[in-house]
């Protein structure tokens, strides 16, 4: 599979403009309005149920948009969000990892969805330092900050252009926390762009290029950490 | 090149990368050779215990083949599963845009291999344990009603293992939901083993109408799964 191409005409990632997404009945967005440019690493804050994930679900083009405008990486949410799917990458609580294989087969199945060669492969794998000793390791033996990298891995081998992470510290220990956020410094760096929901605010704050307060399904600019 | 074209490409490409990862992840956690062939041995030598008589177990092997390989399926179809949702690898598929379809057949393939490789094993175990008499002759007739029997299995075990995934009590509800529908395989799958055994002696040519129930019962299952999987997974 190869991913549907789209010439962005700017640098903008997200732009939604008053946007509204349902969850049942209930309108978990209830008018977002943000922009979100390439290689920004943005931090989603707020209480829980404040629409965080949703948003994030919105942007990755799992919900529908309900009323409103919204295009993320030049495709709009309201004709084309399957298409969206292609180009970013999601990673929740879970890791999407098969406890089994091993990380280099990790990383190449995820890479061969769309359509990855080996060496974009090689290539992810060396990008998240797994080229070493942990790339024949089955993911089984791997420690909870090993495993998210792995699963970093992966959309890199994808070819994820926007990483969406709800709550990516969730589990990892102090060193796993460090090798993530160098992980997720370093993608930004190369272009990708990053949209984390954190409860962990000091730590996702040191890392966040800007803060974005998400209350009661709308959003507010709260600038640089 | 068109966009259907496209898109079947994409459904095949995604199909051989499903079922590939699904063998080698068998191969390295051997669940199959381990757990689910023991288990259906098991069953099997349970079952000569129970009936306990050489002459009635010759008559029913047919039948306990068949339902020790039903058993099994319950136990892959829920490790099939357990593997993609043990780290929301399922979701994951989904929330890529990995066409459904494709994941549908893949899983399907890969179950369908392993189940050729247990039925095989159990009817050499019925030759065995049951005295089962095996000719040559019913070879062709086994073999195919192996292989449509395997495929509908895998296909009804597919798409209802993906129904299942998501729900809780996922364990029992799979054999809720899964054994009243392969009624059908177990029927035309034990008749038309018979036949190729030449069980009380029914001819060969009796089992191959019972193999049309087969073919269809795959085929009917086979396009269900692969049209109804996706909007399965995403409810």
């Amino acid at each position: 599979m190869s991913p549907i191409a789209h010439e962005p005409d700017t640098d903008v990632v997200i732009d939604l403009s008053d946007a509204v997404a349902v969850l049942g009945s209930f309108p978990a967005l209830a008018g977002v309005t943000m922009v979100v440019r390439r290689g920004e690493i943005v931090l989603l804050r707020g209480p829980n149920g404040a629409g965080k994930t949703t948003l994030l679900r919105l942007c990755a083009g799992l919900i529908p948009l309900e009323r409103g405008q919204g295009q993320v990486l030049g495709i709009d949410l309201k004709n084309d969000r399957e298409l969206v799917r292609h180009r970013v990458g999601v990673i929740g609580h879970n890791n999407g990892l098969y406890a089994d294989l091993t990380v280099t087969e990790n990383v190449r199945f995820w890479g061969r969805t769309v359509g990855a060669s080996a060496a974009e492969v090689d290539a992810a794998l060396h990008r998240m330092g797994l080229d070493g000793r942990l790339a024949d390791l089955p993911v089984s033996r791997l420690s909870a900050g090993q495993k998210r990298r792995t699963a970093l891995a992966g959309l890199v081998a994808r070819r994820a252009e926007l990483w969406l992470l709800d709550e990516p510290h969730a589990g990892l220990d102090a060193s796993g926390r460090d090798e993530l956020d160098q992980v997720l410094k370093m993608a930004a760096a190369s272009g990708a762009t990053v949209m984390v929901a954190s409860h962990e605010l000091e730590r996702a704050g040191q890392l966040a290029t800007r803060q974005v307060e998400v209350v009661a399904g709308q959003v507010r600019e709260l600038g640089a950490p | 090149m068109s966009n259907s074209l496209k898109g079947s490409s994409t459904v095949i490409a995604t199909a051989r990368l499903i079922a590939a990862k699904d063998l080698r992840v068998e191969l390295r956690s051997r669940v199959l050779l381990n757990q689910v062939l023991p288990f259906a041995l098991i069953v099997m030598v349970m079952f000569a215990f129970a009936l306990d008589s050489d002459a009635v177990l010759e008559r029913v092997a047919p039948g306990l083949v068949w339902l020790a390989t039903l058993f099994s399926v319950l136990v892959m179809v829920s490790r099939s599963f357990a593997v993609e949702t043990a780290d929301g690898a399922l979701d994951q598929l989904r929330s890529a845009g990995v066409p459904a379809t494709g994941i549908f057949i893949g899983k399907m393939l890969a179950l369908m291999v392993q189940l050729m490789v247990l039925v095989a094993l159990l009817v050499g175990a019925a030759v065995v344990l049951y005295r089962a008499s095996f000719s040559w002759a019913g070879g062709v007739l086994l073999v195919t009603t192996a292989i449509a029997a395997t495929c509908g299995l895998a296909a009804v075990g597919t798409l209802y293992g993906g129904l299942a995934a998501g729900a809780k009590g996922r364990e029992t509800l799979l054999p809720l939901l899964l054994l009243p529908v392969v009624a059908p395989v177990l029927i035309g799958a034990t008749r038309a083993t018979e036949s190729a055994f030449g069980t009380n002696g029914i001819a060969i040519s009796e089992g191959w109408p019972w193999l049309g129930l087969l073919a269809v019962f795959a085929v009917l299952f086979s396009v269900a799964g692969a049209v109804a999987f996706g909007p399965l997974l995403d409810d």
